[in-house]
């Protein structure tokens, strides 16, 4: 087993639509295991489109991906969506909860998709895991009777029910106040220094960005190094 | 997922289709049985008779004109004199009564009568039957208003008369009737029993003697027979045997679907018109359920897209829509087969209108298990239909797009 996590070589992507841009130019970088590494960068700088290449929701690209020296690029759909299931959790700048399902309902949901454990178990570990973000007590409540960043928390629950190696966020501070900010970038630092947990976040908040082990910035579709 | 009253609605919409269809199929199969039995009421599964068919090809003008190079033309030629009695008549009986097939065998001598009714007379017909043999056939018994078929046996002279006939010529149990042949003979019989079949033609034309009384009012012989009525044991074989038989004995020989053919085809058309009108009733359901299922895939949009981001695949979200819409479906059809059902019997113990020549007391309804288990596969498979364009639409989500907003 290699220390690296992640693994992208000369990625390049082109927006088709409404004309040609080449929105992602000779990508190349490598991320550890453990690290938490925000990407940031201007609006259009191309963060995001990389941060969906890299959670192989998008899959139009050229150049290669490697996940625990696994390559992702050429997987067929269903591969990539067992491997999502396995491997990554996601967190969204808007949480994203199936708001008729309660809070432990949509922590469970990827667990039992992927089906390796009892529905008993894996309701043991996602109580065991709304209590580490301090939401056990909420959790027979609907999704969307919460608070924002009640719910970014039982997002991040969720995103940790398959003991993930990568969690990729998407600006997952940009709709919360300083406070919540501060818990979420909090979690994330924990999960990666005591977990193990790569953590790849998009975000344009520099504050977040600053307490990390080393930042990716982009500009103009390029890493900026 | 989807929206409570959406769903509900849909299914109310295959409640219906379903409840429809059954309610309108166990009408028209319960009218379909009940002509059917009125028919076979009054028409044998065989009915074997010497039919008039003469062959003209030769004639004896030749006779009369030797010239062998003359065209002889002979226009609208006619029959010689013809019995129209079936010969060896006791033979084909009791060869027929050895047929496995066969369950009841009845000779019959048929002839046009008229009865007379002070100066007045009445066309009709009278029938010389072995009453025991036919009341097997048509089941009398069953149908008789007064007296019973065994009366026959028991007087010299007795008829058994249809009631429209029997009222017509103001007949009671016990009074004289006075028959005439075409031919002149006379004779007087006693009225012993009065029938009702519920075909006005037959009631009021109809009647029944002993099958020797017949011969001697035409001044036949004891063998001299007109037609023979045959009862199979089961009767949608008649079309075949009657062909058998038919070219067996060399006489014309009719089986009930032959005889009656335009009551069947009124039966094709009312299952053909139950079929259309449910498929058209289920089709607007299943387009309803289309329209809901398309609904709630376009505000589910984001749903779908974190579900894939998630790691479920196509498959799974084809599965989850599928599934909503196949319960749609069966719990739907579930209900309006109940609902049917209440109708249906409902239906069927409203009372017909009162009619002396129509043998019903309520509608007729027909309630056949097969039906339900059809309502049943089509409510399932209409909305699986409908509800499967929608959730491979779903299934092809780009979750990019929704994600990044």
């Amino acid at each position: 087993m290699s220390s690296i996590a992640l693994n992208v070589d000369t990625l390049n992507k082109h927006f088709r639509q409404p004309e040609d841009f080449h929105v992602l130019q000779n990508i190349s970088f490598n991320v550890n295991k453990g690290e938490f590494v925000p990407i940031i960068g201007k609006s259009g700088s191309g963060k995001s489109t990389l941060l969906y290449l890299l959670s192989t929701l998008d899959t139009d690209y050229t150049g290669t991906i490697t996940i625990n020296d696994k390559l992702v690029t050429g997987q067929s759909q269903n591969e990539l969506a067992r491997f999502r299931n396995e491997n990554i959790g996601f967190v969204f700048q808007f949480h994203f909860l199936l708001p008729e399902f309660t809070a432990i309902e949509n922590v469970m949901l990827p667990a039992l998709k992927l089906g390796k454990l009892s529905k008993e178990e894996i309701e043991t570990n996602a109580i065991a895991k709304l209590k580490e973000l301090q939401m056990d007590t909420f959790a027979q409540k609907l999704s969307g009777k919460l608070s924002g960043g009640q719910q970014q928390r039982v997002a991040i629950a969720r995103a940790l029910i398959n003991d993930p190696t990568i969690i990729m966020a998407d600006e997952p501070t940009g709709n919360l106040d300083s406070i919540n900010t501060g818990l979420v970038f909090d979690i994330f630092k924990d999960l990666s220094h005591n977990n193990h947990i790569t953590i790849l976040t998009v975000t344009h908040d520099l504050d977040f960005a600053k307490g990390a082990d080393r930042v990716i910035e982009m500009v103009d579709g390029k890493i900026l190094v | 997922m989807a929206n409570k009253k959406q769903t509900l609605v849909a299914m109310l919409g295959v409640t219906f289709g379903i409840a429809m269809f059954i309610l309108m199929i166990s009408f028209m199969i319960g009218v379909n049985q009940f002509m059917e039995d009125t028919m076979l009421s009054s028409t044998p599964d065989i009915h074997i008779y010497n039919d008039i068919k003469t062959d003209y090809s030769n004639t004896i003008a030749g006779e009369y004109f030797k010239d062998k190079h003359s065209l002889i033309v002979v226009h609208h030629p006619k029959p010689k004199q013809v019995r129209l009695n079936i010969k060896d008549a006791n033979g084909i009986i009791s060869d027929l009564q050895h047929d496995p097939d066969v369950a009841y065998v009845s000779p019959l001598l048929s002839t046009q009568v008229f009865y007379n009714y002070g100066p007045t007379q009445i066309n009709g017909y009278i029938d010389g039957v072995n009453i025991l043999d036919e009341a097997k056939i048509f089941d009398l018994a069953g149908k008789m208003t007064e007296g019973v078929p065994q009366n026959l046996l028991s007087s010299d002279k007795g008829i058994i008369m249809g009631r429209g006939l029997a009222e017509k010529l103001n007949l009671n149990m016990g009074d004289m009737v006075t028959l005439t042949t075409p031919t002149g003979t006379t004779m007087s019989f006693r009225v012993v029993g009065i029938f009702a079949i519920g075909i006005s033609t037959i009631d009021n034309t109809r009647s029944y003697v002993n099958l020797a009384n017949v011969q001697q009012l035409m001044g036949e012989d004891r063998s001299y027979i007109t037609d023979i009525n045959i009862k199979l044991k089961t009767n949608k074989l008649a079309h075949s045997k009657a062909i058998s038989f038919g070219k067996k004995y060399s006489y014309k020989s009719d089986d009930w679907e032959t005889a009656n053919s335009s009551v069947l085809a009124g039966n094709i058309v009312r299952d053909v018109l139950t079929y259309v009108v449910s498929i058209t009733l289920l089709v607007v359901a299943g387009f309803g359920i289309y329209n809901i299922m398309n609904m709630t895939i376009n505000n589910k949009m984001k749903d779908i897209a974190i579900l894939k981001a998630q790691g479920f695949a196509g498959r799974d979200i084809v599965q989850i829509f599928l599934s909503q819409s196949l319960f749609i479906g069966f719990f739907g059809a579930m209900m309006g087969e109940v609902l049917g059902f209440l109708l249906a019997f409902a239906l069927s113990r409203v009372p017909f209108p009162h009619n002396d020549f129509i043998a019903l007391k309520f509608f007729p309804v027909e309630f056949n298990p097969a039906h339900y288990v059809f309502g049943l596969v089509f409510g399932v498979v209409t909305p699986f239909i409908a509800g499967l364009m929608p959730s491979l639409k779903a299934s092809r989500v780009d979750p990019v797009a929704i994600l990044r907003g």
